[in-house]
């Protein structure tokens, strides 16, 4: 299967992403050419792999369990070496690169028996780049931007699945970063938590901040993503901007309604196509038309409405659409 | 972290004054979408809200000056003996340490007082009056095997429990560096190590004191020093057993590099270490004796003699940095190039 690169034409390609980059760094944040990672014993978890994120972007990285995401970015932060091709992050050498990057690669880990506050202030000292003179200061503001300042001198064991994960999220907000990579930064969380992390997500990249979000949960990234890259066992299914991803595919109208023959007809009337129905609703492709004007055209043919709905295509429908498969565990 | 109120960067000088700025919990998903406010980046005046005169404020940038460098590797070592030193495991393993020289004492103090001369009469008389010997004693009591344990416990943990735990792959994204964190370990190691044989050396010094008060010090080879000379020999004993137990640290640093389990670097250790000593008591294999690591342990007795026998001390210290560079290069070499999964 040879990845789509989808150019979109919608209005987020237009956005001013990196207009003006650090000297010395291309315009994309990662740039991956022919990735590829065979572990020992044959597996080949990333196949092939041709990333462009690019700066000032959400981009989320998608794919079943399995399906590479992790293996991805732990190249990335340099923790195993690809067994084929190259990348680039924030176009430095990967030593150099690091220190503007933040990080949480399947999920969080820490010292138990140190409190929160410790266990920053020891990742802090792992950085070379990092001063020791304001380490307080930045690990009160990471601690404060995750909502655990309160939570700050508890040792970690005794800190809540929820907790945790913030608490990685705040390691990875230690220093000004570049870029931040997420790998799947709502595991575990409640409704309540996935909803701050997205907030979270998305007021970081309003500060210019490049993200990186992994996750096997379609909905979650067309929430929070202006971009995304779809995974396959390995292999790069698609990428591109999320308008642009699902621009292939129409939105369609689903009406509810007793008088579904009635309805059918007037539908067909106005010139909607492909009009199925079903027990109760049915849906159509919108096509061009506005959805109240078909609401008034219903009404006034005294089809009883209950409900009416435009569905826009979700990228489960694109996936689905380019694999012929299923969204599941990848072996 | 949707309530939680955040800090915009307002801009050099500005800092203090930073607005303060609320998240929504919930964001409507048409917002989060399509109409999020972006701003390009702009090249990162890092931490903009130092104090001015600051210069490169809280992160240096990819050229830092070296001394910013060597500075962070100070930091690093003192995160590491600070996790160390704190970390109750390894206080219990140093109070145990403490506590054997102290028994020991006790138990030579009580045989002296009752036995008179039997078969502990040599030690004991020698001990009389000597209250710097149980220094040496304790040593040879704990430096086969107990002494050993301790470092191991550090030296094993030290990667082996980083991977297991996780917190690895952390310490390498910030990025600590293989080559920085692997020295750090190593070091950290060492200074236990040193740890280890002071404690043994001060508390079996002070019991000895207390219990077996006399002036001067008879050597093995039967001449009598003065207790300044006496203890100027401890030193160089400390020294000794000090580079030994970092030639055994760096035994246990290069197993920790091949697994995810601590224990099982710490165990491997001490299985070498036991098999070392079965092969010395087999006579048929004396001629691999002499390049065995524990061989070496008890040459610090070399101070005991009159004059120093600094010819054994030596060939120890040589053999202690043959382990070193033979193991340090074990571990770098696996260290360097493994993939982190864990
Ligand atoms: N250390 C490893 N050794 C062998 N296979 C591995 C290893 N780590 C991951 N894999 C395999 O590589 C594939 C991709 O895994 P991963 O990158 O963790 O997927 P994801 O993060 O997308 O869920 C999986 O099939 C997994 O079984
Ligand atoms: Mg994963």
């Amino acid at each position: 299967m040879t990845p789509v690169t989808v150019t979109g034409t919608t209005q987020e390609a237009g956005a001013p992403f990196g207009a003006a980059p650090p000297a010395g760094d291309s315009s994309a944040a990662i740039v991956t050419r022919g990735l590829t990672k065979r572990f020992r014993g044959g597996q080949v978890a990333v196949d092939a792999l041709d990333l462009t994120v690019p700066r000032g972007s959400v981009y989320g990285f998608l794919g079943p369990n399995g399906s590479g995401k992790t293996t991805t970015i732990r190249m990335l932060l340099g923790l195993i070496t690809p067994t084929a091709g190259t990348y680039d992050v924030l176009g430095l050498p990967p030593a150099r690169a690091l220190p503007r990057v933040g990080a949480l690669v399947e999920g969080p880990a820490f010292y138990p028996y140190l409190s929160g506050e410790a266990n920053l202030m020891r990742f802090d000292a792992a950085d070379p780049s990092a001063r020791r003179a304001t380490a307080r200061r930045r690990i009160a503001d990471a601690l404060d931007r995750v909502g655990l300042s309160a939570a700050a001198g508890k040792r970690y064991r005794n800190y809540s699945l929820g907790m945790r994960q913030r608490l990685a999220i705040a390691a990875a907000l230690l220093g000004p970063r570049e870029l931040l990579i997420l790998d799947e930064p709502t595991n575990g969380l409640d409704p309540q938590g996935t909803r701050e992390v997205r907030a979270l997500v998305k007021e970081i990249a309003a500060d210019g901040t490049t993200v990186f979000v992994s996750s096997h949960l379609l909905a979650e990234i067309e929430q929070m993503c202006t971009h995304a890259a779809i995974m396959r066992s390995g292999r790069l299914v698609v990428q591109g901007t999320i308008g642009s991803l699902s621009a292939g595919r129409v939105p369609l109208i689903r009406v509810e309604t007793p008088d579904v023959a009635e309805a059918a007809r007037v539908l067909g009337e106005l010139g909607l196509s492909g009009v199925q129905a079903g027990a109760g609703e049915l849906t159509a492709e919108l096509g061009g038309q506005r959805p109240e004007m078909i609401n008034a055209a219903l009404v006034g043919q005294e089809v009883a409405v209950r409900g009416l709905a435009v569905v826009r295509p979700s990228l489960e429908d694109v996936f689905v659409g380019l694999t012929g498969e299923g969204f599941d565990v990848d072996g | 972290m949707s309530t939680a109120e955040t800090r915009t960067q307002a801009g050099a000088g500005a800092a203090a004054a930073g607005q303060l700025r609320r998240m929504p919990g919930l964001v409507p998903v048409t917002e989060t979408l399509r109409t999020v406010e972006r701003r390009a980046p702009e090249p990162l005046t890092r931490d903009a809200d130092e104090d001015a005169g600051e210069g490169t404020g809280g992160f240096t940038g990819g050229d830092a000056a070296g001394g910013l460098r060597i500075g962070a590797f100070w930091r690093l070592l003192g995160s590491e003996l600070a996790l160390t030193f704190r970390r109750p495991r390894n206080m219990a393993l140093l109070a145990v340490l403490g506590v054997v020289p102290v028994i020991l004492g006790i138990g030579l103090r009580l045989a002296s007082s009752t036995a008179g001369d039997g078969e502990m009469g040599g030690v004991v008389q020698n001990l009389a009056g000597n209250s710097l010997m149980l220094t040496f004693l304790s040593f040879s009591f704990l430096v086969l095997l107990l002494m050993p344990v301790a470092v191991s416990v550090v030296a094993g943990d030290a990667i082996a429990g980083e991977a297991g735990g996780g917190t690895l792959r952390y310490l390498l994204a910030a990025p600590a560096g293989r080559g920085r964190l692997l020295a750090v370990k190593y070091l950290n190691a060492v200074v236990f190590g040193y740890a280890v044989t002071a404690v043994v050396a001060v508390t079996a010094l002070l019991t000895g004191l207390a219990l077996f008060p006399g002036g001067s010090v008879t050597l093995l080879s039967g001449t009598t020093i003065t207790v300044g000379e006496g203890l100027l020999r401890i030193l160089l004993a400390v020294g000794y057993v000090g580079a030994a137990m970092a030639a055994l640290a760096a035994v246990a640093l290069a197993l920790s590099t091949f697994t995810e389990v601590a224990i099982g670097a710490i165990a491997g250790t001490l299985v070498l270490l036991v098999v070392c000593q079965v092969v010395r008591a087999v006579p048929a294999l004396a001629p691999v004796t002499p390049y065995l690591l524990p061989t070496r342990f008890t040459d610090f007795d070399g101070v005991l003699r009159d004059p120093v026998d600094y010819a054994a001390l030596r060939d120890g210290l040589l053999s202690f940095a043959a382990y070193i560079a033979l193991f340090g290069s074990i571990a770098w070499a696996r260290f360097s190039g493994k993939d982190i999964t864990s």
